[in-house]
């Protein structure tokens, strides 16, 4: 794997190769010295266009867990904000020499886009509303460590699918792992179009109940220009996922960061039925599994310090 | 001092260039108004069509140039009511020599300027700097039809008669709707006094909000916000309605949906004065043409975002069918140079348009006219057509007509982009695509304003 900037160039090999690996990078998590010297001598580097610190974080744990050196580049405070286009920062940063950049952008298709100007390998983090892969690929892993196989499960997808790339790289990943996904939320905050993604759509929660897994989306409200709801407190009386809603056979995803109250009830938040802190500790392995993946194959680019000889 | 009227010979201005005197021998001679259609021999002398004869029958003219037609085929040469020359203001996009150069390697003889330039074209004097700017750089006639609103502001009219006394051949705030009702409306009245086309860009903003590309399938799984067909054909259903009631006279531009197909179409069946344009890009090519691209997955073509953005094969097939019916009065390209830089960005970032003057002929020649979608001579009297919507005489290919005309090669097989762009851009939708039929040499106003690389002169 070159790079890795979308779901929907992966088949269910890729993505089961990528979660198998994850589970024996996880063995490292649990170490006294958690590092493995895979990645030594490689350079990550994070370009965050967007305010980050979840998946920046995980990222950058990541890296360094496989003993790669990382370097964080965050747009605000930096020459982009004096005007310099991405093709400008990006050949600026080619000079440092990553061997992978891992791109977060509010545009759509812009880590394709850098894949063209880097001979780094570019791993997107997250392009504007169009997809967001290791948050999927670490979803799936949750589901396979939590519920194993996910042939013939109905996953439902709720709430704010419009403004969402995790819902568009989710629905594309659970349905290559052979799981039938349904999207519901307000009418306002479903893409029109979107049943071309091969997943259902409802609008209300009548049929939640034959849902095997509920994931909740975050209502973005930092993407809101309009009111797409009348008001958060009908949303949350419409679509809110408490503890009347959620069955004990469910199990319950959100991508984080939790609005409680409003797309979560803070019962189920801490019910045992939640993996949000799992997914959390798998972003970490998946991403270790995902630069391993870009990176292991490739010669290093800058030529390798020699070892100091211990005779 | 009241203005003097408009004088439409007046409203084209073009650079003085030599009047041509040539042969073009046993050319294909097409003219779907005079109803030629056969080899025949034309001579201009002085800058007239001064006869048309059998092929071989007439003799060169002594110091006219023979140009070789045979195999090759003669037509009326195009006009364009709708182009951005982007001057003033954005000459690092193109300006009124580069653009006038692309329209005349397109078969163009005449272009019409879009005013949505910095500053925008809303006064007397900066329309006759541009006709001053067109009197020296024209490469083919120029026409310019300034706001309809001062700086494009959707509130105030710009001084429509002293424009249209200075040349104005119509107004537009093209690149922007005019949002108020109210606003169209007291335009349409002061149309009684001025004359000139209302020519008006449908858009409901608030249905388009901050769109990058048509609302469906595609965006949906790209992840792109849409602007879906109805910001466009409520607004003509709305302008149509306002135009019947006030006995206007409108002309939409750049239609991209079915829906407003079928609002131009009631709107024509009840009598209302409207006229409409399509653009080559929309009869050409769909909203999936974002994403199919050579360049790698999940690579988005900023080439293919324009406004109104490439539809659906449905709209495209009504834009066809409303073309051959006459719904659609005419072909425009609404030439929309930007610089590499500015296209260079990711897709929602990227300013709208794509180059078409170029391109024009040869695309809709093999999309539509090489499988037999539309007969040639539909074609080029729809790329011709927007002459007479303006005003303004339809190029003629007949005894005593100005030589305005185009020789193109059907058979020639190029690719977009091979040997660069008379454009100052290269934002072209069509780049890297091989097209069959070639322009080989442009005459406008009389003079010969294009000659391909490869046309000599076989004798004088």
């Amino acid at each position: 794997m070159r790079h890795l900037l979308s779901i929907e160039e992966l088949d269910r090999t890729a993505i089961e190769r990528i979660c198998d690996r994850a589970a024996s990078f996880a063995e490292v998590s649990d170490r006294e010295i958690k590092k493995v010297p895979a990645l030594r001598g490689r350079t990550v580097l994070n370009l965050f266009f967007e305010a980050s610190t979840r998946t920046r974080s995980s990222f950058e744990l990541a890296a360094k867990r496989l003993s790669a050196d990382v370097v964080n580049f965050a747009a605000s405070g930096s020459s982009v904000e004096k005007g310099e286009s991405l093709k400008d920062t990006v050949l600026t940063l080619n000079a440092h020499k990553p061997d992978a950049i891992v791109i977060r952008t509010p545009w759509a298709g812009a880590a394709a886009l850098v894949a063209q100007w880097t001979p780094a390998a570019v791993v997107n983090a997250g392009d504007g509303k169009h997809e967001h892969p290791t948050q999927a690929l670490l979803d799936v892993y949750t589901l396979r460590q939590r519920v194993g196989d996910l042939d013939g499960a109905s996953i439902w997808i709720v709430g704010d699918v419009l403004h969402s790339r995790v819902a568009r790289s989710n629905v594309l990943a659970f349905q290559q792992m052979g799981a039938a996904v349904t999207v519901c939320g307000p009418p306002t905050l479903i893409p029109r179009g979107i049943e071309a993604l091969g997943c259902e759509v409802r609008y209300t929660l009548d049929e939640l109940p034959s849902a095997d897994v509920v994931y909740a989306l975050r209502m973005q409200n930092e993407r809101m220009d309009q009111a797409f709801v009348p008001t958060i407190r009908e949303y949350a009386a419409q679509y809110q996922i408490n503890g009347r809603r959620l069955r004990p056979h469910q199990v319950l995803m959100h991508p984080g960061p939790v609005n409680r109250g409003v797309e979560l009830s803070g019962e189920v938040v801490d019910s045992p039925q939640a993996v949000i802190t799992m997914q959390v500790e798998a972003g970490i392995v998946v991403r270790m599994a995902v630069l391993y993946e870009v990176l292991a194959g490739r010669a290093v680019s800058p030529a390798p310090a020699p070892e100091p000889s211990i005779a | 001092m009241s203005p003097s009227p408009f004088d439409p010979a007046r409203a084209l201005v073009q650079a003085p260039a030599p009047p041509a005197e040539l042969l073009i021998s046993r050319a294909h001679v097409l003219d779907p108004r005079t109803g030629i259609d056969a080899p025949h021999d034309v001579a201009v002398r002085d800058g007239v069509i001064a006869q048309v004869g059998a092929p071989g029958s007439l003799q060169a003219p002594a110091g006219a140039e023979v140009v070789d037609g045979a195999g090759r085929h003669l037509l009326p040469a195009f006009v364009d009511p709708h182009v951005h020359l982007r001057v003033p203001g954005q000459e690092h996009k193109e300006d009124v020599e580069t653009g006038t150069r692309a329209a005349a390697a397109g078969g163009f003889c005449a272009v019409v300027a879009m005013p949505n330039t910095d500053p925008v074209v809303d006064s007397a004097p900066v329309l006759r700097s541009l006709r001053d700017a067109a009197a020296r750089d024209a490469r083919v006639a120029v026409g310019f039809m300034p706001a309809i609103t001062r700086g494009l502001n959707g509130t105030e009219l710009t001084e429509m008669a002293e424009l249209r006394a200075e040349g104005a051949l119509g107004f537009t705030d093209d690149g922007k709707p005019v949002v108020s009702a109210g606003m169209l409306r007291k335009a349409l009245q002061y149309q009684r006094l001025t004359g000139g086309l209302l020519a008006l860009h449908e858009e409901d903003p608030s249905l388009s909000g901050r769109g990058a590309m048509h609302e469906g399938t595609v965006s949906a799984m790209l992840g792109l916000t849409g602007i879906p067909s109805v910001s466009e054909s409520t607004m003509v259903a709305r302008d149509a309605a306002l135009a019947g009631y006030e006995d206007g006279r409108v002309h939409m531009q750049h239609l991209s949906c079915i829906e407003s197909v079928r609002a131009v179409a009631q709107a024509k069946e009840l009598g209302v004065r409207i006229s409409a344009e399509v653009s080559p890009h929309h009869l050409c090519l769909t909203d999936e043409a974002i994403r199919e691209t050579h360049a790698g997955p999940g690579f988005l073509d900023t080439n293919m975002k324009m406004n109104p953005p490439l539809r659906t094969e449905a709209d495209r097939q009504a834009l066809i069918e409303a073309l051959r019916s006459g719904v659609i009065d005419c072909i425009a390209t609404d030439h929309a140079p930007h610089a590499r830089d500015e296209k260079e960005v990711p897709f929602e970032q990227a300013p709208m348009g794509t180059t078409g003057l170029e391109t024009a002929f040869a695309a809709v020649h093999t999309e539509l006219v090489l499988p037999g979608v539309l007969a040639l001579g539909l074609v080029v009297e729809r790329m011709t057509a927007g002459a007479a919507l303006l005003g303004l005489p339809v190029p003629r290919i007949e005894p005593g007509a100005p030589a305005n005309l185009t020789m193109v090669d059907l058979e020639a097989d190029w690719e977009v982009g091979e040997d660069g762009y008379e454009s100052r851009s290269e934002n072209c939708c069509f780049a890297g695509r091989r097209l069959r039929g070639r322009v080989l040499m442009t005459l406008a106003g009389g003079s010969v304003a294009y000659r391909e690389r490869a046309l000599t002169a076989v004798g004088a």
